[in-house]
């Protein structure tokens, strides 16, 4: 009997702005296999289907634990981590794609580096006095922590942002991401004080009005991070901001 | 005038020791291959160490230094590591202040958990994934700085080299895009390795792609003197993988998961049994050490597999989510298994390494102007680390780290002729030269696979001499096939193997001190076990193992251990600690 094993079709492109293309390579079948142990299965023997030795995929991963982030692909049509899609949940050839709302680099590898700049639009920290010894932080209920914390486990991945249907090449919006940040920021006593500039970084170009509740966000989110909850919530405080402004001037 | 400095390496040491050079005005350029949210320390799950002393159960900074001196085997020198146990309380509120969603008590304060080698409550967590908690808030406060204007970001590049003058002091670095592979030179007044731990040597471990020591080794290579290479942390708890071993938290003890395996058809909790003074909190030496002999002496292993249990199934699902859920959520998606109801398959893998680049109580190295800080400085734990005390010493170390820069930029201000940093290019272009023209048989990605077989075989938890000797032998057989290496991709866009080829080089320099330092060493302490010196010899083996690179291989010196604060004695976990 012959050995069993995994088809793999990737999408390739070997410059930002050359053609993409598919190829096909099959790796032997082992259960604990994952996308990217088979991506690295295939740089020890770069050989397609056809037979033809070929550049191995470039790709991106890191800690393969699904908490960097680094891995993020298109696998048959859906956003995910590579590294925690298990090959024994897989059936029949599989499609690796990359991320289609960032640039390519080469092959499954893109460029996210926009969603760490809407970060920085969005000022998301805690703008503290200094480093130095200034004694305990706040106190914190339990319950905040716990709810706090969901936000908090972000890896800054681009699921969200891949599918949702408002980031197109026609619009500016940063996505659900940033915003359920911005909100994280909001719960921390010390990061409420500054939620006004966040605030203000949210009802500008690309801010939260852009959402158009399609909640595909929170469906594809890996960290199941409850983002509609954020948008919401953030949507709600821009509107009294604004409304504040508006009869404060 | 501000200094400039240079980081390589955005984990929890670079990114501390970039926002503290910040604040004090400094500029700074910070390189990292991936874009630093996305670094190794974000794998650290259990929590950090602080003897805040919460649980009314007097712990004190100076228990916490006696616990990390005895867990470390004597081998740490004692003052930087006391100087870390008093700077932990006061790091762990900084990061509450920074906004790190610590677990709270009832009362809205920090809450503590046990954790491996001591009795006290002592370790800070956010649920299970305090790494990736505390590398947000830096990240958060460097992205601060990065928007003011003094942290310039180099994501995306790879430090290929140390720049150095013609007195061997460190000038700066040569660093390639990973992008354009396009090769830079940059200055700097001092530059900080922060590049964390070579897990990459023993192919699958606990830790990242971007683990494999290649800038370490550079420096080694260099000149940098690399200590306590042979000392090498097997976690006795991770999950056997293709592509990695994953790590199952100390924490999943901590809160009261149990080790067992079956012996005469009922479990044996065979930790609990071997050591009753710690249980399955006993160091994790010890525990990987127990495990590797109920499985390959004893012939106990899970259905005849080198596995045992790792059982949470007995304790309350409620607050298992509250404090351990993120490594409960890793077994599950990648053993297809829910370990709130079927104990955990686990076995020991490689996950860190106590040995790294020598440096002084400043965390400068042999090489002026050269800092290294991290799982890549050897400093701290001695010849066994224990728990949540990998991110304390991360974040100490890049705090010290900063006056000490800033010093050092103030007092060396002269600046280099250029042709230090041209010929430092030049020399790395011909090198990459050279690997775009290798088209042998061999492929890299097959022979880094070889070298980690073998260094995982004989040089993590029990070592012979011969099997070291033969391992040696190995490497410089690895060595002379890396040149009978065939390139797949001569692109020069984004071409992973060309750079993955020079890393396999430089993870086979650093492989010969990690094994011909374990070779010299006959005695047994912490991590390192030979069971033909079972026992630790202070007489003679008391001190640090320091490497220095040469073209016949490392040429070896030792440094007496400063024992000035704490008198040895034998450490035993089967009974209460003896106090100090």
């Amino acid at each position: 009997m012959a050995e069993k094993t995994q088809v793999l079709r990737i999408k390739r492109q070997e410059t930002p702005n050359s053609e993409p293309y598919y190829e096909e390579f099959e790796v032997p079948y082992l259960p604990h296999h994952n996308i990217v142990s088979m991506l690295m299965e295939i740089r020890r023997n770069p050989v397609t289907r056809q037979g033809k030795r070929v550049a191995p995929p470039v790709f991106n991963a890191n800690c393969l634990e699904e908490v960097c982030g680094a891995c993020t692909m298109v696998i048959n049509g859906r956003v995910r981590q590579a590294c925690s899609q298990l090959a024994n949940s897989l059936h029949g050839p599989v499609t690796v794609e990359p991320m289609t709302k960032f640039p390519v680099v080469r092959d499954l590898w893109v460029d996210r580096s926009t969603m760490f700049a809407s970060l920085k639009k969005a000022r998301a920290w805690i703008p503290i006095d200094g480093t130095y010894d200034l004694g305990p932080g706040p106190k914190v209920a339990p319950e905040v922590q716990q709810f706090a914390y969901l936000f908090s486990r972000c890896m800054t991945c681009g699921c969200c942002l891949e599918a949702c249907p408002q980031i197109n090449s026609h619009s500016k919006f940063m996505g659900a991401s940033v915003i359920g940040q911005v909100y994280l920021m909001s719960q921390h006593p010390t990061g409420k004080m500054n939620l006004e500039e966040r605030l203000a970084a949210m009802m500008g170009e690309g801010g939260v009005a852009d959402c158009g509740n399609a909640q595909n966000c929170v469906e594809v989110c890996p960290k199941e991070i409850p983002l509609t909850t954020a948008i919401s919530a953030i949507g709600r405080q821009t509107t009294i901001k604004w409304l504040r402004d508006l009869f404060m001037k | 005038m501000p200094g400039h400095h240079i980081i390589v390496g955005g984990g929890l040491a670079g990114l501390t020791a970039a926002m503290k050079l910040a604040e004090q005005g400094e500029q700074v350029d910070l390189f990292s291959i991936v874009p630093v949210k996305r670094s190794h320390s974000v794998c650290a799950q259990g929590g950090i160490n602080g003897a805040v002393n919460t649980k009314g159960e007097g712990d004190s900074p100076m228990i916490h230094f006696d616990d990390s001196i005895y867990g470390g085997d004597f081998l740490a020198h004692q003052p930087p590591v006391k100087a870390m146990c008093e700077a932990a309380p006061a790091i762990i509120y900084l990061f509450d202040r920074m906004g790190v969603m610590f677990n709270r008590t009832p009362e809205g304060l920090l809450d503590f958990r046990r954790f491996g080698g001591t009795k006290h409550h002592r370790t800070a967590f956010a649920g299970a994934t305090t790494g990736q908690q505390l590398l947000y808030a830096l990240d958060e406060q460097v992205r601060r700085y990065e928007a003011a204007g003094l942290v310039r970001k180099f994501e995306g590049w790879e430090m290929l080299s140390l720049v150095q003058d013609e007195s061997g002091n460190c000038r700066g670095i040569v660093a390639i895009d990973t992008r354009s592979l396009e090769m830079q030179a940059f200055p700097a007044d001092t530059t900080l390795i922060a590049t964390g731990g070579p897990g990459l040597v023993f192919g699958r471990s606990t830790q990242s792609l971007v683990c494999t020591g290649s800038a370490v080794s550079a420096c080694y290579q260099a000149g940098t003197t690399y200590a306590n290479g042979e000392f090498v942390q097997v976690h006795p708890t991770a999950m056997q993988g293709e592509d990695k071993n994953r790590l199952i938290s100390e924490s999943i003890r901590g809160e009261g998961g149990r080790v067992w395996t079956y012996r005469d058809g009922k479990p044996w909790y065979f930790l609990e049994d071997m050591y009753p003074a710690y249980g399955n909190l006993v160091p994790r030496d010890i525990a990987t050490r127990a495990i590797h002999k109920v499985v390959y002496e004893m012939k106990l292993g899970v259905d005849g597999n080198p596995l045992v249990y790792l059982d949470v199934s007995h304790l309350d699902p409620e607050e298992l989510q509250r404090k351990v859920a993120g490594v409960l959520e890793i077994y599950e998606k990648f053993a297809g298994q829910d370990p709130r109801k079927v104990p955990m398959k686990i076995f020991p893998a490689m996950h860190y390494s106590m040995g790294g680049l020598w440096v002084d109580y400043h965390q400068q190295t042999n090489v002026p102007g050269l800092f290294a800080a991290g799982e890549c400085d050897f400093q701290y734990h001695g010849a066994n680390r224990l728990g949540a005390n990998s991110l304390l010493s991360c974040i100490h170390a890049g705090n010290i780290c900063e006056p000490a820069m800033i010093n050092y930029a103030k007092s060396h201000k002269s600046a280099a002729s250029s042709q230090i940093f041209d010929q430092e290019l030049k020399r790395q272009r011909e090198s990459f030269d050279h690997i775009f023209k290798l088209s042998g048989p061999e492929n890299a990605f097959a022979v880094w696979r070889e070298l980690g077989d073998i260094m995982t075989e004989n040089v993590t938890v029990v070592r012979y001499n011969d099997k070291l000797k033969a391992t040696d032998n190995k490497l410089l057989e690895l060595k002379d096939r890396w040149s009978r290496i065939g390139l797949n991709d001569k692109g020069k866009w984004a071409n992973q193997e060309v750079l993955f080829v020079r890393q396999l080089w430089n993870m086979l320099e650093l492989a010969r001190p990690m094994t011909l330092g374990a070779l010299n060493r006959n005695e047994s302490r912490g991590a390192h076990y030979k069971p033909d010196f079972p026992e630790r010899d202070d007489q003679n083996f008391m001190k640090t193992t320091m490497a220095a690179w040469s073209s016949d291989g490392p040429r070896f010196s030792w440094e007496p251990v400063d024992v000035s604060l704490i008198k040895p004695r034998p450490r035993r976990y089967d009974i209460e600690k003896s106090a100090a």
